[in-house]
Order: C-alpha cells, then sequence, then structure tokens
C-alpha cells in the first residue's frame, strides 16, 4: 500500500504546531475542525462511483475498510455496535500513534495525535447524511478506539 | 467492492488528495486564528521548516541521492527527484541571469492548489503554498545549505505563473571547510 509521508509529516506537525504551550484545548479544537474538513471531502470523493448505501451500519463498514484504508493504510480491526446509533472502531497499529510510542509512554500527548481523526470521522458522517459526536481513546499505544455516537435526528 | 485495475496509482493519486485536502483545511484554520496574511505566510513558512527538517531524511533514505556538489546539482534533485516523489510533479528549472547562486523553480502544475479556484476574500497577500518554501528551507539547512526560499510569481495571485526562488547564501567550499575542523 502506498506510503503517505507528506501527509503523516503533515499531521504530526499540525498536531505540534497547533496545541502549543498552553494551547491545548483550543488547539485540539481546531485540529478537529481540520480533520472534520477533510473528512467531508474525502468521504465526497471516495463515494462519488459508490451505489448509495443501504444503512447506517453499511456506512459505518465504509469508514471502516475504504476511508480507513486511504487514510491509515490498513482497516479498522475491530467494530462492535449495539445496534442503537453507537459504534465502536478499534484500530491496534493506529498509524498516527505509531511513531509515538510502543505502550505508555507519552500517554498525555496522545489526544493531540487523535483529535484530528475524531474529526475526520465526524465530517465523513456528516457528509453522508449522519451527525455525531466522536470521541477516543488510546489505553496502550499505538491501539486505539474511537467511539462514534449517532445522533437521532 | 470491485477493485479497479490500476489500484497502485489510484493509491498514489488518493494518497496526494488526502495530503492536498489536509493542506487546504489547515491553511482555512490558519485563516481563521490569524487576520493578517502576513501572518498567516509566516506560520506556515514556519511549520514547513519544521515538517522540512525532518522530511529530508525520509527523502534521502527512499531517493539514495548522491551527495550533490553545486547548487545547481542541489536545485536539480530539488525539482526532479523531490518534487516528483512528492507531489508527483516536475517543476522546471532555470537561474538567475545576474546572480550567480539564484535559482527558480517554476511550478507547471501545482498539485497544492487543485481544490482552489482563487484567493478567499479579503486574502489576496496569501502565500497559499508558503508550506513548501519552509519545507525546502528545511530540508536545504539539514544539508548544511543555508537559502531564502520564496515565492517569486504566483497564479493565484494573477501571475502567469507559479515560481519558487532559492537564493543560496553560504558558498559550497564553506561546507567543505566546516568539515575539516
Amino acid at each position: 500500500m502506498a506510503d503517505s509521508p507528506l501527509f503523516q509529516a503533515l499531521h504530526m506537525e499540525m498536531a505540534h504546531a497547533l496545541c502549543g504551550e498552553g494551547e491545548q484545548e483550543k488547539g485540539l479544537g481546531a485540529l478537529e475542525g481540520v480533520g472534520f474538513r477533510v473528512g467531508q471531502g474525502l468521504s465526497e470523493r471516495l463515494t462519488k462511483e459508490m451505489p448509495s448505501f443501504k444503512d447506517e451500519l453499511d456506512v459505518l463498514k465504509f469508514l471502516c475498510k475504504d476511508l480507513w484504508i486511504t487514510v491509515f493504510k490498513k482497516q479498522v480491526d475491530n467494530l462492535r455496535t449495539n445496534h442503537q446509533g453507537t459504534y465502536m472502531l478499534q484500530d491496534n497499529q493506529f498509524l498516527l500513534l505509531s511513531q509515538l510510542s510502543n505502550g505508555k509512554q507519552y500517554l498525555e500527548e496522545a489526544p493531540k495525535f487523535l483529535a484530528f481523526t475524531c474529526g475526520l470521522v465526524k465530517g465523513a458522517l456528516s457528509n453522508l447524511g449522519f451527525d455525531s459526536t466522536v470521541t477516543a481513546e488510546v489505553a496502550v499505544m499505538p491501539s486505539s478506539k474511537f467511539q462514534v455516537v449517532i445522533q437521532k435526528s | 467492492m470491485s477493485r479497479p485495475m490500476n489500484r497502485r496509482q489510484d493509491n498514489h493519486k488518493i494518497s496526494r488528495e488526502l495530503f492536498v485536502l489536509t493542506y487546504g483545511a489547515l491553511v482555512a484554520q490558519v485563516c481563521k486564528d490569524y487576520e493578517k496574511d502576513e501572518d498567516v505566510n509566516k506560520y506556515l513558512d514556519r511549520m514547513g521548516y519544521d515538517i522540512g527538517i525532518r522530511l529530508v531524511e525520509d527523502f534521502l533514505a527512499r531517493s539514495a541521492v548522491r551527495k550533490c556538489r553545486s547548487y545547481s546539482e542541489t536545485v536539480d534533485v530539488i525539482a526532479q527527484v523531490a518534487f516528483k516523489m512528492y507531489l508527483g510533479v516536475t517543476p522546471s528549472v532555470s537561474c538567475s541571469k545576474t546572480t550567480e547562486n539564484e535559482f527558480f523553480l517554476i511550478l507547471d502544475k501545482n498539485p497544492l492548489v487543485d481544490f482552489v479556484e482563487e484567493l478567499p476574500a479579503g486574502r489576496c497577500s496569501l502565500c497559499y503554498c508558503n508550506l513548501l518554501c519552509g519545507v525546502i528551507r528545511g530540508a536545504l539547512e539539514m544539508v548544511h545549505l543555508a537559502a531564502e526560499v520564496t515565492f517569486v510569481q504566483d497564479r493565484l495571485k494573477g501571475d502567469d505563473v507559479t515560481e519558487i526562488g532559492i537564493i543560496f547564501s553560504k558558498k559550497v567550499e564553506d561546507k567543505k571547510h566546516k568539515r575539516k575542523k
């Protein structure tokens, strides 16, 4: 699978630059905003030639497969749902954390490197007609879990 | 899901689009945070510099270019190898007729602006691609070449072409001199 050194370099630099000293909160919001716009644009381009999705689960599968492969060079490892609008996406070798550490070192830095992706997922869903909240958690790097809650309109 | 025939080419294309989309969203965000075009330009240049000082390692590992022995060779490598590798385009190179250490990269195609038709309203001094200047400057510094890198012409600002100017500020001989110490 083709590598993406430019994107990864840009992502890492954005995380550092936008979340500078004492600007963590604002920075995380900014990163999520950037990810949101990218998610909208990317899902638009990826779904252009695709037939429309059957249902919500189908959309999530698209995220876990096509979107994830495009951005993170692999599929999501595990997708779980309660079939009531909440989904858990687990990536055991999350690309954007793999350069940080293996294990628990720099755990406190992790949010900076997850915010963009939370926005990305949110933006992609938004483009496909779903409002959502997306949060991420990391226990041991580089494995991360993204929780997606689809808002009922 | 049916797999398209030219999967590999698609991957490169999509990888680049991801970068271009992300870059565009970043510029939009920085514009939100800074009112003055000058400040946005500086911010993008600074980010580019920080990327460049690290990216050069990736470049040297991937390209296995041998050591350049002149500014001209260096600029050729930037245009024909680096730009090609990372952005899929090969700018043409020219050098100044008056200043020995000044070179120009002319970008006929600039993928960074693929989705940009014009500069946002009220942002006529924005150097949209200023990140590139910082990247080149940072990368050059890591191989012990100090240079000033700026956009000399910009299609987004109404010029005919997009042109990056590189002015080297130290003689290559100095580098050799440094190593002797």
